[in-house]
């Protein structure tokens, strides 16, 4: 049987590996890609504590699916936005989207 | 060591292999392409957890759906993903150095934490974890709720992201 402790340090890598891409690449999309890896390193966190604990209680599995539906949701927004400033500025690097930047 | 040990080894060294091309490779499609396998990944593991709902899930709502959806926007901005010019930005090293003192700082809070050998306990037998799960999200007792508000969150990112990315002209 595998250790919970497998499960949880192969999560951080995967979250480590994610959080690297967040805030090092400068394409938007690539960000967003670093953005998935993160969120599904949170996801097989919540199914590894449901099966290594209190199996009948199915709060692990239910936040699972949650963070799917916020996940689709943030990557249709995420995207959408990524098309519209290419139209406008034609451009998706992030650092050159700074009109916002006081 | 057991055969689900060695499994789990090979899928976590193929899962973060890919994560790590996916967040090095020059290509964005090549990036999006090493998602899929990244998510395939993670969907074994899910398997591996006694969790199939959550592995098929996973399979046709990330790899079926987001990650074409990734697809269609490197596309879609194709000019820009031009192998040219660097794909890291100038503080690329602080990110490396941020993560990896991410993990040694997650890796040694988990060293302090006793649960950590924990083995996992046997399914009861008549144990139905998709059923279960189905109760869950229906029951007003349970996770009606969330579930509700999952999805008009749902509706209301599809209706934004239409009216983000409609061109008016």
């Amino acid at each position: 049987m595998v250790p919970l402790s497998w499960y949880l340090i192969f999560a951080a890598a995967l979250f480590s590996i994610g959080l690297f891409g967040v805030l090092s690449r400068r394409n938007a999309v690539a960000i967003l890609l670093g953005i998935e890896l993160m969120l599904n390193s949170v996801n097989i966190n919540l199914a590894a504590f449901w099966r290594y604990g209190d199996v009948l209680q199915m709060a692990g599995q239910v936040f699972a699916i949650i963070v799917f539906a916020v996940a689709a949701a943030e990557v249709a927004v995420g995207l959408a936005l990524v098309i519209s400033v290419y139209r406008r500025r034609n451009t998706v690097v992030a650092d050159e989207i700074s009109m916002m930047k006081w | 060591m057991t055969g689900e040990q060695i499994v789990f080894l090979l899928v976590a060294l193929f899962t973060l292999g890919s994560g790590f091309m996916v967040v090095t490779t020059r290509n964005l499609v090549h990036a999006a392409l090493w998602l899929v396998s990244t998510l395939f990944g993670v969907a074994v593991t899910y398997a591996l957890l006694n969790a199939p709902f959550l592995a098929v899930v996973q399979v046709v709502v990330y790899i079926g759906a987001i990650a074409i959806l990734f697809i269609f926007a490197v596309m879609l901005t194709r000019k820009d993903m031009r192998d040219q010019g660097p794909q890291m930005n100038s503080n690329w090293w602080v990110g490396a150095l941020l993560s990896v003192l991410t993990f040694i700082g997650l890796f040694f809070l988990l060293q302090g934490w006793n649960g950590l050998s924990k083995t996992a306990a046997d399914i009861p037998s008549g144990f139905d974890s998709i059923s279960e799960l189905g109760n869950a999200l229906v029951s007003p007792t349970a996770y009606v709720l969330p579930f509700e508000v999952a999805s008009v969150l749902l509706v209301a990112a599809l209706v934004g992201a239409v009216y983000v990315a409609f061109n008016r002209k």
